[in-house]
């Protein structure tokens, strides 16, 4: 059959390769539905919860607004002075310098008013700005550790890390920008105002070009926006597609994916390539467009303030005045056109935002909440424990046992019965939807997680170690713990050799996710490292499944003195690791379906002593009929 | 496809050509020379791959000429009107011909504007454009060698560091036509031109309206060189957050597990801090020489305005000439400013250049060698001959040593061994993850090094011990391997790996988005996936890396069961600490410190009373 299926399946390839169409079943990158680019441009709530950030450096802004308006106003004064030079001080032939003098005064004090007010509002603004942009950033770290697991097991860490990384920097922008466009309403009022004072009419034929940038603005702003969002959009695909190359690519080197992966990617890379072309073209389509009115403004000015000139009605220093403001004029236009982007792309980052810090944190303390002592007695009880990751779906069904102090218990059963997450439920990674649990006596809902988490340590099943030292990956967070310490969790464990083979011993660095170790070897640190932790109840989810039975035999003796008066969790496939547990208990499909020591469930001759027997047996012993029947009585669940 | 690729990864420059060029003036640092050389070549090595695109460059040069030209018009057109209304009210002209004059002035002043707005805009598009084009290319390229990069280089290079060199790197590679070469010729141009026009009106006043050129460029050099400085340590120290926020969330179990959130965040906050100090820093770095940057050009015009003041007074010029400079002043203001970026996008390009070629241009060490030939299967044996190994970093210690055995079709060789002995590593020579340092692997005779490596891996499949899912369907994990695949022969891989009826059960049945790492699903259920993903493809030689560790017996003996017939057609290698998982194997080793101790049947083994005696003994004993 299978040689059948080779056939057929090598036909298909060619015909699909050769016309070159694209495998159906390939992707790269998480191909999810990107989130809203732009929002709302003024979102309340959004502006409430930053405004909040921004609150304790109140004083600062308020110094960064007054010093930006003083900025401004200096930028405004100085065409008026040399308007003023131009027609008072520089009559040809004359020979009074005084009002030359006067005005080279003025305008070395506003020079220097300007270079002080500049100083000011920008060593602030940068400054607070930054402070902002860590805060928030530290406000989302901070609750990004209290959320409950259930949250963090459905979202991506690329995705929480583009909140903390990219939606805070465009924050960042946004805070920078609103204060700037403060000042370029300011300025762009103020040139209004003088050119309108200097000269009215002169002022209002001018200013006449204006609303022809704003119709303009207001057709192109939707469709540029629309290419922005999609160069940004296509860009983040790819960057994900990159990412995910960069974490997945042993796998993709072992399963010769790299081919179909490159042509995949090529699609993307080329989506970015044109999304940005398209951009770049609503981008630049405004520089003749600006320029051209700017290059109109001036020859109205000169036209019709040239011939106001001629009759006498302005001086030529107002038509200088004028060239001026004309230059700066359409800087703060384009700059608040703009800035409503920012600002709209500021409230969708800044929605995400809030999404993160409002996470509902389902898993928390009691206003009451008791810490646990460490005196506690170390026992564990399941009481009529029903638990789902989705309510529907429970994943434990009535689960009741109790482990008395100092016992030992293990949990066996079929792949995916809800071992772990029983485990889970002892540390309160997520409540349970009926019954209880209780450590130490008490219902861990009543207890604070912080005294909790320190009285039962785990070893996961999937071992994770944190870039660093050796040593500071068995230390983890109980900085108060000796070198001694160390050492001596981790010969217990039986990691104390290797951990001397390598070439730096315990300062030895370990690579990503401690890649330069083998997995048993992890395994191993993870398990000193619960043992450092120096808990009452002490969970050992698989902790030796990837480590021969001669090792775990020692580690066992080693931990017999290590963990007297502890109690342990143990789950094992492996039954031999469990053999001598004081009590074990069979889970099958949520349910408890057996308990007692290996003797008993032996003797029962239940699932426990089924299991057990293939555990022992070599599977070419066993009769096809008998593995027909467990796998029928096993596809129940 | 593979043309448009190779045009990417050009022969670097061969190095005595940039030695020439760069001859360091006075040789008191070789380092300081070579860092230099590097940069040279970096950057002459980006500008060649931008000039592959010779229409776009030409096009963005070519608008460049002439929008200087255009600009520097603009002053010039504004001092005559300016003088045309002098004139006409000194009474030099009649009024309509004045008038005239004013309406040719005006008119050509928006002319020119236009038009000027008309080039500024292909100049930035076509530079833009050419940008956008190299970065495409350097993408492709290096998402290929990342792919293709042996599991050495990968196992010492933290995939963070690669993270950036994909995004920000190829950024500052992408910035450089625009930022920093057209630029250059922008501003030299303007700068150039604009002093020449200057100083031949008027040599004092010119040098005086100038005055502030030279300070500007040096302060906005210095600075900009400064902040790229302290931006590459400020890019260390936000790299070294992200992998804090990173590993957090990863390791958010642990975390939790250990009611670690006090110390992670004491983590988070020295990060955060240093990375905070460091960006204050540069704010104190940027604003006071900005400021003075600004103050120094006011002050040039302020000299400007008295002295011209006192020229006019004394009708050695007129109020158009004075408006004429003083208005250049305004366009020269940005410019020079723009000296400062300019030095910044060379400096940015260099360093990022040299990192992101530093990349490409990495050995592959492990590809098809130059006659390389496709692996053909004939018996289908493996063969394992006095095979010796050390990874670079452990080279001193071999971690494989003279390893010999022999495995035909349909048997099953079964590895067992204390954590660290060396299995997984043995496994992952057979497809050449790594080369062996002494010794061969051979499949039918053929040494695995002289075969093309597609055919190789192809008839190799390793599942692997600590999976890695893809963030998409089940159906799409299963598949990964073959995307052609019709979707019976998924739902038989699935089945076999005892996945089927666990799937449909979900709610999206094969639908379901698994996420990174396959959280959300058990231990098993993800042993399993991976299981029947490798099951999709046809080895000939299939490792089975401790992949049932997390799985029940009855469930691995339903899985055996249905691959009975799969492990016919191949060879099989089992490394597993269950040893019912393993001892129907044809030939067991038992491996220790990266040697085989003990090799030979169940049977055998026991008889020998040795270490795997002892292994079964502990497993099975019935006390
Ligand atoms: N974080 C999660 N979110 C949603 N479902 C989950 C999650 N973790 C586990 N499950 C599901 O809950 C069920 C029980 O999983 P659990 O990890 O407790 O099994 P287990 O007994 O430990 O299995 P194994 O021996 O394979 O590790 C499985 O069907 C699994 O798919
Ligand atoms: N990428 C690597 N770089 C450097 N050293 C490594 C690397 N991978 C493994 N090692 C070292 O090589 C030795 C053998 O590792 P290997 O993964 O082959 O062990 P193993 O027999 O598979 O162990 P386990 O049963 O724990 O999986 C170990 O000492 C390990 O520390
Ligand atoms: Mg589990
Ligand atoms: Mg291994």
């Amino acid at each position: 059959m299978a040689q059948e299926d080779a056939d057929e399946l090598e036909g298909e390839r060619n015909n699909v390769r050769d016309d070159g169409r694209r495998p159906p079943r390939a992707v790269v990158g998480s191909h999810r539905i990107e989130e809203e680019m732009f929002g709302r441009a003024f979102d309340q709530n959004v502006i409430r919860r930053i405004w909040a950030f921004a609150r304790p450096y109140k004083a600062k802004l308020f110094i960064s607004v007054s010093a930006l308006l003083i900025f401004t106003g200096t930028q405004l004064l100085i065409p008026l002075i040399i308007r003023y030079a131009i027609d008072h001080g520089m009559a040809p032939g004359g020979i009074d310098h005084s009002y030359l003098l006067a005005a080279a005064g003025a305008f070395l004090l506003a020079i220097l008013v300007n270079f002080a007010a500049g100083y000011t509002q920008e060593t602030v603004v940068g400054k607070t700005a930054e402070n902002v942009l860590f805060d928030i950033r530290r406000a989302m770290f901070a609750r990004l550790q209290r959320v409950s697991l259930s949250f963090m097991d459905k979202t991506e860490v690329g995705r929480l890390m583009s909140r903390l990384q990219g939606d805070v920097n465009s924050m960042h922008e946004f805070l920078e920008n609103s204060l700037y466009s403060v000042g370029d309403i300011a300025l762009l009022f103020g040139i209004v105002f003088v050119m309108l004072w200097l000269d009215f009419r002169l002022g209002l034929v001018t200013l006449s070009v204006l609303p022809i940038l704003f119709i303009v603005r207001i057709f192109w702003l939707p469709r540029a926006r629309d290419a922005f969002m999609a160069a940004h959009e296509t860009n983040s695909v790819a960057n994900g597609a990159l990412a995910e190359a960069i974490h997945g690519v042993r796998t993709v080197q072992s399963m010769e994916r790299q081919q179909v992966n490159f042509i995949l990617y090529d699609d993307k890379a080329h989506a970015n390539l044109r999304t940005h072309l398209i951009a770049a073209k609503y981008a630049q389509v405004m520089v003749p467009i600006v320029d051209g009115l700017t290059g109109l403004a001036m020859a109205v000015v000169i036209v019709v303030g040239g011939s106001m000139i001629m009759n006498g009605r302005i001086d030529v220093g107002v038509l200088v005045a004028y060239l001026f403001y004309i230059q700066r004029f359409f800087d703060p236009i384009r700059s608040l056109t703009l800035q409503y982007s920012i600002m709209q792309r500021a409230m969708a980052s800044g929605k995400r935002l809030t999404d993160v810090l409002d996470v509902k944190i389902d898993v928390q303390d009691k206003p009451d909440a008791r810490a646990l002592s460490p005196e506690m007695d170390g026992s564990v009880e399941f009481r009529n424990v029903t638990f789902g990751y989705n309510p529907n779906h429970p994943v434990l069904k009535n689960v009741s046992f109790r482990v008395h102090p100092g016992e030992t218990v293990a949990l066996v059963g079929p792949t995916g019965s809800g071992k772990s997450s029983a485990m889970a439920l002892v540390h309160r990674f997520y409540d349970v939807q009926q019954g209880q649990v209780l450590v130490g006596g008490h219902d861990v809902r009543d207890l604070t997680q912080e005294s909790l988490g320190r009285q039962v340590a785990m070893v996961l099943q999937e071992p994770f170690l944190f870039t660093g030292t050796v040593f500071d990956n068995i230390r983890y967070h109980k900085t108060e713990a000796t070198r001694d310490k160390v050492i001596e969790a981790a010969k217990a464990v039986g990691a104390h050799d290797f951990i001397m083979s390598l070439a730096d011993g315990y300062e030895a660095q370990l690579g990503e996710r401690g890649g330069n170790l083998s997995l048993g070897q992890r395994q191993l640190i993870s398990f000193a490292r619960a043992l450092v932790a120096d808990a009452k109840i002490l969970v050992l989810d698989e902790a030796t499944a990837n480590i021969d039975s001669y090792t775990e035999m020692l580690i066992q003796k080693a931990l017999i003195k290590l963990l007297e008066g502890r109690t342990g969790l143990v789950i094992a496939h492996r039954l031999a690791t469990v053999r001598g547990a004081d009590r074990i208990i069979v889970l099958q499909n949520g349910q408890v379906i057996e308990t007692g020591n290996h003797d008993q469930l032996m003797a029962a001759g239940g699932l426990y002593s089924k299991l057990y027997n293939l555990n022992y047996a070599s599977f070419d012993d066993i009769p096809e009929e008998e593995l027909d029947a467990s796998a029928q009585a096993d596809s129940q669940t | 496809m593979h043309r448009k690729r190779n045009s990417v990864w050009n022969t670097p420059v061969s190095s005595d050509a940039i030695g020439s060029a760069t001859k360091p003036l006075n040789s008191f640092t070789h380092v300081e020379a070579a860092g230099w050389g590097r940069g040279l070549s970096t950057l002459l090595r980006i500008t060649r791959m931008n000039l592959r695109h010779p229409w776009q460059v030409a096009f963005a040069i070519g608008s460049t000429l002439v929008a200087v030209i255009l600009q520097l018009l603009i002053p010039k057109l504004l001092g005559q009107a300016v003088d045309q209304t002098q004139t006409a009210i000194r009474g030099g002209v009649t009024g309509a011909a004045a008038e005239q004059a004013l309406w040719i002035s005006a008119l050509l002043l928006l002319a020119v504007s236009a038009l000027r707005g008309l080039v500024t805009m292909m100049q930035n598009y076509f530079a833009e454009a050419v940008g956008h084009h190299v970065a495409y290319e350097l993408r492709l390229a290096c998402y290929e060698k990342i792919q293709r990069l042996s599991f050495s280089f990968h196992d010492h290079v933290h995939s963070g560091d690669l993270i950036t060199i994909g995004l920000l790197d190829l950024e500052g590679v992408r910035m450089y036509f625009s930022t920093a070469l057209v630029r250059a010729l922008l501003l030299t141009m303007l700068i150039g031109i604009g002093a020449y026009m200057l100083i031949s009106t008027d040599p004092v006043l010119g040098l005086v309206a100038l005055s502030f050129v030279p300070f500007v460029a040096w302060r906005s050099s210095v600075t900009q060189l400064r902040l790229r400085a302290t931006w590459l340590d400020l890019q260390e120290r936000v790299s070294v957050l992200s992998r804090v926020m990173e590993e957090n969330l990863g390791g958010i179990r642990v975390v939790r597990a250990f009611a670690a959130q006090a110390y992670e965040m004491l983590k988070f906050d020295r990060a955060s801090k240093s990375a905070l100090d460091l960006a204050h820093d540069r704010v104190d770095i940027y604003v006071p020489n900005t400021s003075a940057m600004t103050l120094s050009f006011f002050f040039a015009m302020g000299l400007v305005l008295w002295i011209g003041g006192n020229k006019i007074i004394a009708g050695e010029i007129s109020v158009g000439t004075l408006a004429t400079f003083l208005t250049f002043m305004t366009i020269l203001q940005m410019p020079v400013r723009q000296i400062g970026l300019m030095v910044n996008a060379f400096a940015r390009a260099s360093t990022c250049g040299s990192r992101l070629f530093g990349l490409l241009d990495q050995d592959i060490t492990i590809r098809d060698a130059p006659d390389a030939r496709p692996l053909e299967i004939s018996e289908g044996t493996l063969r394992f001959d006095n095979v010796s190994f050390a990874y670079p970093s452990t080279e001193t210690r071999p971690i494989v040593k003279n390893i010999n055995f022999e495995a035909r079709r349909g048997e099953t060789i079964a590895i067992v061994g204390p954590p660290g002995s060396g299995k997984s590593t043995m496994a992952h020579l057979i497809p050449r993850f790594y080369d062996v340092i002494e010794g061969a692997i051979t499949l039918d005779g053929q040494d695995i090094r002289k075969v093309t490596l597609a055919t190789l891996r192809k008839a190799v499949a390793v599942v692997q011990q600590d999976a890695f899912l893809f963030t998409t369907t089940i159906e799409n994990n299963i598949a990964y391997g073959d995307p052609w695949a019709k979707e019976q022969r998924i739902e038989r891989a699935s089945e076999s790996a005892q996945l089927h009826n666990y799937i449909l059960g979900l709610p999206a049945g094969y639908e379901t988005v698994v996420g990174e790492r396959g959280v959300s699903l058990s231990g098993g259920q993800r042993q399993r996936l991976t299981i029947a993903r490798t099951m999709m493809l046809r080895p000939s030689v299939v490792v089975f890396d401790d992949s049932t560790a997390a799985i029940d017996a009855a469930t691995e003996q339903r899985i055996r069961a249905a691959m009975r017939r799969f492990a016919k057609e191949r060879v099989t290698i089992i490394i597993a600490h269950r040893l019912s998982s393993l001892m129907h194997a044809d030939q067991i080793l038992f491996v220790d410190n990266g040697e085989i101790v003990e090799r030979g049947t169940h049977e055998e083994l026991l008889a020998k009373r040795g270490r795997y005696k002892a292994l079964y003994d502990l497993q099975m004993r019935s006390e």
